[in-house]
């Protein structure tokens, strides 16, 4: 195993209906520290359920996760400790909308990570100012656009300082102006060394940012290269057709 | 035009009349009183306990169902047990919902609770009773929020209890607030019967002074009232408490 592998996937597989489906069909993927990893394929592809078993909020039918080195798949770890490492973004950004920005920011790391509520807050409002957010710390997540909303949520999951970020298709649901400055914060970050997996259609970000792009089809990855050789020599005619339709 | 005045006036001094024959005297006020005093004793007896076993109920049911996949997969005791304790829960709804409460208060009385004292069987027949209800209004309510806050909070590394305390319950007690209100509102209503098992609470008092009197309608338009009132003083306050929990949204 590659010393600075932090996560690493062996055969995963999701099946439902007793095997009739396979979502998932034999996933191995391995994401180094600092690597920022962009997933693209067609829909249905399972593609957001590989990003979504990496935390296991999607429980893997068989096949084996380990993250920094621990395999998380197995009954006995407690899958709370690590999801604390792990960052989650989601595509409907799922803020709570009986809190306050400043309170979806600083709930988990009070109650999880015994932090000092001025301490949490503190880091809060830097994060805030830092995605160009910092007058909104006391509105309500009904009070915020689509694309405000999007980097509470960034920045919520950074309060817990994570080891890796894990974006579901963060821009699908955001008006198209709005799509800018969800992804601004994203390069920032992927800049400032932050591992990244990223579920997207954004072929946009994944050229130009991606360290590495992954194609799913059919619940199978198909290829994997740099961002360079997936899009401009593209081997497989699943990857082919996909690009000719979506650039 | 004066005799249009004293028509009025006749009126209400026959209402007079009829207040002091049917209340003032032989201090029959007394029944009034004392029953109202008996209705509210069962009532809130009954909401505590109707509260107690509705969350214990919602727990179970919404833990179950959230993880019935999970518990499929893996098995092992907890998941047998999980789904035993379901099956319970399942039943007690099914007969608790499918009986009428007078039945059920009867049952008690007569059968299961028979030296227990009569309030305590009103008390616990009800709350069993409202327990029932109570608990799909609050299922319902963990069950009505998206589960991408479910998810948001265990992403965040919550455990399945934290992000029900921190993140699901309070926005669900927030949605559920009028329904319950309501729930309520039918249990004080309904502990009206509870004249069968010999209790003495409002209606049974003023059925008692309708026995004594023979006059119907002043002592009848008083228990609506009574009852109108009471509810309306309810509603009021459940009001002001979701108001107070909007407020804090936007």
């Amino acid at each position: 195993m590659n010393g600075n592998s932090l996560i690493r996937t062996e055969g995963l597989c999701k099946h439902y209906k007793n095997g009739k489906i396979k979502a998932l069909d034999g996933v191995d993927v391995d994401i180094e520290k600092g690597e920022v990893v962009v997933i693209i394929g067609p829909s249905g592809s399972g593609k957001s359920t590989v990003l979504r078993s990496l935390n296991l909020l999607e429980l893997p039918t068989s096949g084996h996760i380990y993250f920094e080195g621990v395999d998380i798949t197995d009954k006995k770890t407690n899958i709370n400790m690590h999801r604390q490492k792990m960052g989650m973004v989601f595509q409907h950004f799922n803020l709570f909308p009986n809190m306050n920005v400043l309170k979806n920011m600083t709930v988990a790391p009070v109650q999880l990570k015994k932090m000092k509520k001025e301490d949490a807050e503190k880091k809060a409002r830097e994060l805030l100012e830092v995605v160009g957010l910092g007058d909104r710390a006391e509105s309500y997540p009904s009070q915020l656009s689509g694309g405000q909303k999007q980097r509470v949520a960034i920045v919520r999951a950074l309060c817990m300082e994570p080891d890796v970020m894990l974006f579901d298709e963060p821009t699908s649901a955001l008006d198209p102006e709005m799509v800018g400055e969800v992804l601004d914060v994203m390069k920032d970050l992927a800049r400032q060394g932050m591992t990244m997996v990223v579920v997207t259609h954004e072929m946009g970000f994944a050229r130009e940012v991606a360290s590495r792009v992954i194609f799913m089809a059919d619940g199978k990855i198909v290829e994997e290269n740099t961002p360079k050789e997936i899009f401009e020599n593209p081997q497989s005619d699943r990857l082919k057709g996909f690009l000719a339709k979506v650039l | 035009m004066s005799e249009f005045f004293n028509s009025i006036g006749d009126f209400f001094v026959k209402i007079k009349d009829d207040f002091v024959f049917n209340f003032i005297e032989g201090e029959r006020w007394r029944y009034v009183t004392d029953g109202l005093k008996m209705t509210l004793i069962v009532t809130i007896g009954a909401v505590i306990i109707g509260i107690i076993i509705g969350v214990v109920i919602a727990a179970i049911r919404s833990t179950y169902d959230k993880n019935e996949e999970e518990y499929r997969r893996r098995g092992g005791v907890g998941a047998v047990i999980m789904r035993i304790l379901n099956g319970i829960c399942k039943i007690y709804l099914t007969v608790i919902r499918g009986t009428p409460v007078v039945v059920q208060l009867l049952i008690m009385y007569l059968i299961v609770l028979v030296s227990t004292e009569e309030v305590m069987v009103g008390i616990i027949t009800f709350g069993i009773n409202s327990g029932a209800y109570v608990a799909e209004i609050f299922r319902s309510g963990i069950m009505s929020i998206d589960p991408g806050q479910f998810e948001a909070g265990r992403s965040l590394g919550f455990n399945y209890v934290q992000t029900m305390r921190f993140i699901i319950i309070p926005q669900a007690f927030k949605n559920v607030l009028p329904t319950l209100c309501n729930e309520f509102i039918a249990l004080l209503k309904e502990t009206s019967v509870m004249g069968y098992i010999a209790l003495q609470d409002l209606t049974k008092g003023i059925y008692i002074i309708m026995g004594r009197t023979y006059s119907y309608v002043l002592p009848l338009t008083i228990l609506a009232l009574s009852y109108l009132i009471m509810v309306m003083i309810l509603t009021w306050l459940v009001g002001r408490l979701e108001r107070r929990l909007r407020a804090s949204e936007r």
